[in-house]
């Protein structure tokens, strides 16, 4: 039996307390003991970024980071931009782009995305790209997720086009 | 890949923590968790006990005192790279943080967690080692400054016996060192991996002749070394570009690691290269 510590945080603003063994991953804790399987686990060692969470907005390997460790903190998962029918305009703008291919890297890249737009809401090509050199995108489709983003600019700003799909 | 079993420590105050550090058997301290994290959910680290220090109030922020820039060791990565003091009293940091990982890593990791892994091809250690500061680290009984030059006893070792805990980084600042100009340049297989060579460069010239030049390097040696016969060479001196280049060549005297991806003799070629460039951006002309 495994040392358990009870805690308590903000996960895409829903309180949640559980009790959680200290040696489980944040990445595991959201996916098999929350539900939220919109995480995605790649390397487990912090090189692909598939697993980029934000802990009070700002982006971190959600399989470097403990469970435990996000006591008290605000966890905002892919699950917590924007839901089925609407959209961040981030998503739209993945979707519009055909900024996915598989998806398995989306999640982590539209949560360091989030993070960069928020905090530099015009970042110019090269910037997206750097804010991105954390994750990998095994499809290669670096293209369509670097334009994605200079269109999520222009969506943020400007507003979302009406004609934009609604996913059913 | 998981992490193994531990127990997980927690303490709310320095004093607990060095209590925790001073009594548990093969406890490993928690700071931003960027390589530790890895390392055991790799499991070449097995730690029984690990020592949260994140809820430790005291151990993060910059500040300046008697004629010191110090850093506090939990301090984030991110923090330092926007952080005003560190950026107008040591700049070569900032410089060095924008090859430090990715933004994800740099939002958790810390400069004390740097310093303390002291992996070869880490940045910051070289850039300590550039600015000549020392450590401050701690147990139960005392606190004691350690020079950053004595600080690598080995291969990822630091000088720290492992009841102590690294408590702050301390930067002296000179009125010479004023406004000194500094650039940090590194060659990995991508951005944000690990450096194959990487130099830090902080300049000094007065009326175009060099009165203070430190260079470090990182990832070419096991721990940072500074181009000592070098920084002696350069002094008085107007760097042209032959003088540059004579600089740079002294760098192929370090002994370089051997990996995978780099064998001694090319690494010894590449902290050439990472010297010039580095040297060559510092004493151009300003942004």
């Amino acid at each position: 039996m495994s040392e358990t510590w009870t805690i308590k945080c903000l996960i895409n603003e829903k309180p949640v307390e559980r009790e959680v063994s200290v040696r489980l991953t944040l990445a595991d804790f959201l996916r098999h003991e929350v539900g939220l399987t919109g995480t995605h686990l790649g390397c487990e060692h912090g090189v692909c970024g598939a697993c980029t969470v934000l802990l009070d907005g700002r982006s971190a390997r959600s399989c470097l980071t403990l469970a435990v460790q996000v006591d008290g903190m605000n966890v905002t998962t892919v699950e917590g931009l924007g839901d089925k029918t609407r959209l961040s305009p981030l998503q739209q703008a993945f979707m519009d782009e055909h900024g996915l291919q598989c998806g398995f890297c989306t999640p982590g890249m539209l949560t360091t995305l989030t993070e960069l737009l928020a905090n530099n809401p015009d970042p110019s090509e090269s910037e997206v790209r750097l804010a991105i050199s954390g994750n990998i995108c095994r499809c290669t489709g670096y293209e369509n997720i670097v334009k994605a983003t200079m269109t999520a600019v222009r969506y943020i700003r400007d507003g979302m086009p009406e004609s934009s799909e609604v996913v059913d | 890949m998981k992490p193994p079993p531990f127990s997980y420590h927690r303490p709310a105050s320095l004093d607990e923590a060095f209590a925790l550090l001073g009594s548990l058997e093969n406890a490993k301290v928690l700071a931003g968790g960027q390589s530790l994290m890895p390392m055991m959910n790799y499991r070449y680290v097995m730690p029984d006990h690990v020592v949260d220090l994140n809820h430790c109030p005291g151990l993060s922020g910059v500040g300046v005192e008697d004629q010191t820039l110090i850093i506090g060791a939990m301090t984030r990565q991110c923090d330092l790279a926007a952080n005003d003091l560190v950026a107008r009293h040591a700049p070569l940091l900032v410089d060095a943080l924008h090859w430090v990982g990715h933004v994800q890593t740099r939002n958790r990791g810390t400069i004390g967690g740097s310093l303390s892994h002291l992996d070869p091809a880490a940045e910051l250690p070289a850039v300590i080692a550039a600015y000549d500061a020392t450590v401050t680290v701690g147990n139960e009984t005392a606190l004691r400054d350690v020079s950053i030059h004595e600080w690598a006893a080995g291969y990822m070792m630091p000088a720290i016996d492992e009841n102590e805990i690294a408590i702050s980084i301390n930067i002296p600042l000179s009125v010479e060192l004023d406004g000194h100009a500094h650039s940090f340049f590194e060659i990995a297989r991508r951005h944000g991996d690990f450096a194959q060579a990487g130099a830090g460069v902080v300049l000094q010239t007065v009326d175009d002749r060099v009165t203070d030049l430190r260079i470090a390097l990182a990832g070419v040696d096991i721990a940072p070394v500074r181009l000592r016969q070098a920084e002696e060479f350069a002094i008085g001196k107007s760097l042209t570009e032959d003088v540059i280049d004579e600089i740079a060549l002294f760098a192929k005297a370090v002994p370089g690691i051997a990996d995978v991806h780099a064998d001694e003799s090319y690494r010894q070629r590449l902290a050439v290269v990472v010297v010039r460039r580095a040297l060559t951006q510092a004493a151009g002309p300003g942004p």
